[in-house]
């Protein structure tokens, strides 16, 4: 029987390989045999690595994790869109029903000089991580647990809040942007703690500390293109910098006057 | 924080000097159409716009400004973007990307360089190579009329304008929406509203100031 008698199809997958961060990369051609349009894109991988592994190969390497469209973790940039271009859908979550018998794929990783390539399909996203660490969170004593609706908060902005918090981390924004920012992934932390009441005591801060972040963490600047948005598999969308940008001038304007200052720990003039 | 360095700082900065430059633009065009009034229309505009020194002088003066410092930053802001995506992805497929988003640098180099030999052409007058026509009219105005119609007259003139405005209308199909943004003032509610605004007001300028050169060079415009 032939593989679509059987609804499976067969497909060539040209891959990103690369052994080492600092090591020359290139692109090598695998088929992808006996592929059932049931099998999710990283379940393909999968099979195309156990007959790598099987003939003494080295396996394509990539990120995954929870494999259920929640962990941010898959990260390949699918025939040149992160995630494979799917609405709303992350790498994990794109099923092979979406391609053809026949079909060339390439894969390959998140492009960002933020992003260096640790092997194959692997980036480092870390400098996310250091974003956070420099600006997404909330210092300020809150006290102990509050009653439930101890600090009232309206639905408009706890669902405000919510459609920023959405973001996996994932990346795929940055992979987007023709420039290597991001202004999508900073936006959306920045948006979501300056909405709600325990976030916005330290907004002006954050919004410093976070542009400051950005630039020393190698990403790029934003020129308003929304790739990211189209890319983002959460539907985050780009309303949320122009909340940043908004913020920014906010705290510049406040800071110019004097009214606050945004270096943590200092006091007002 | 600041304003010239921080990257949103830039990005505000490029939005105002965009937006005064958007400003000049439609009043600029405003003036302009007399020119289909005939001579008395845009040699009385003249007159009365140079009657006003002070006016003249200020404008020119912000304007400068405002452009030395949108192209000093764009340069910037293009080589920064350029360095944090070294690599291009081997299959070339984009989203939301727009050909007038992706070119907004070589559009607006375009339009710099434009805007130096309109200001050479018709304000200072003095292009090497190129006979500008220049006396007073009937009425003792400088004759800015039958400058502009011998000008247009020339197919090779008349084209230099008319792809410096399809450049202008490129720019600004991305550049106005994208003041908004860059400002802080959009959201996505507001978003299609600013995006139609921006290519509407576009499609104004190009057939606005394109009418000008082309109406002149097929004659409908003629002393």
């Amino acid at each position: 029987m032939s593989a679509t008698e059987h609804g499976t199809m067969n497909l060539k997958l040209i891959v990103w390989r690369q052994s080492g961060p600092d090591k020359p990369g290139r692109f090598e051609t695998y088929d992808a045999k006996n592929i059932t349009p049931h099998h999710s894109f990283l379940e393909m991988l999968d099979v195309v690595n156990e007959d790598l592994i099987k003939a003494g190969k080295d396996p394509i390497a990539f990120d995954h994790d929870c494999r259920e469209g929640i962990c941010g973790a898959c990260s390949a940039v699918v025939n040149g869109v992160p995630h494979g271009g799917q609405e709303r859908t992350t790498l994990c979550q794109l099923h092979m029903r979406k391609f053809k018998d026949g079909d060339a794929i390439y894969l390959e990783p998140w492009r960002a000089r933020a992003f260096p390539i640790l092997r194959d399909l692997i980036v480092d996203r870390t400098a996310l991580d250091r974003l956070v660490q420099a600006a997404g969170f909330v210092s300020c004593h809150t006290g102990g647990v509050a009653d439930g609706n101890a600090i009232l908060i309206g639905k408009p902005e706890a669902d405000y809040a919510m459609d920023a918090a959405e973001c996996i981390g994932c990346g795929a924004c940055v992979a987007a942007c023709p420039n290597g920012a991001a202004m999508l992934f900073a936006g959306a932390k920045v948006a979501q703690l300056a909405e709600l009441p325990q976030g916005q005591v330290e907004a002006p801060q954050r919004v410093a500390a976070m542009v400051k972040a950005m630039s020393d963490n190698d990403f790029g600047n934003c020129t308003n293109h929304y790739e990211c948005e189209g890319a983002c598999p959460k539907g985050v969308k780009v309303k949320f910098i122009a909340r940043l940008n908004r913020e920014f001038t906010k705290a510049l304007f406040q800071e110019t006057l004097g009214t606050i200052s945004t270096n943590r720990g200092t006091s007002k003039e | 924080m600041r304003l010239l360095s921080d990257s949103i700082g830039r990005k505000v900065v490029m939005a105002i000097t965009g937006l005064l430059m958007v400003l000049f633009v439609v009043g600029h065009l405003l003036g302009n159409l007399s020119i289909f009034a005939g001579p008395n229309g845009i040699n009385a505009y003249a007159e009365k716009l140079h009657g006003l020194p002070q006016v003249v002088w200020a404008t020119r003066v912000v304007m400068l400004t405002a452009v030395a410092l949108h192209i000093v930053l764009s340069i910037r802001l293009t080589l920064e973007n350029r360095a944090a995506k070294p690599t291009a992805y081997a299959v070339d497929r984009r989203l939301r990307v727009t050909f007038a988003g992706k070119n907004m640098i070589w559009t607006g180099l375009l339009l710099g360089g434009f805007i130096a030999f309109h200001l050479l052409h018709f304000t200072v007058r003095s292009v090497p190579g190129l006979d500008i026509v220049q006396g007073l009219d009937g009425h003792g105005r400088f004759d800015v009329f039958s400058m502009v119609v011998a000008a247009f007259g020339h197919v090779v003139t008349a084209v230099v304008y008319v792809v410096a405005m399809a450049a202008l209308f490129l720019h600004l199909s991305h550049g106005i929406q994208s003041t908004f943004q860059s400002l802080g003032l959009n959201n996505a509610k507001t978003m299609p509203g600013f995006l139609k605004f921006g290519s509407v007001l576009s499609v104004i300028f190009l057939l606005g100031y394109g009418s000008i050169p082309v109406a002149i060079f097929f004659g409908l415009i003629a002393k």
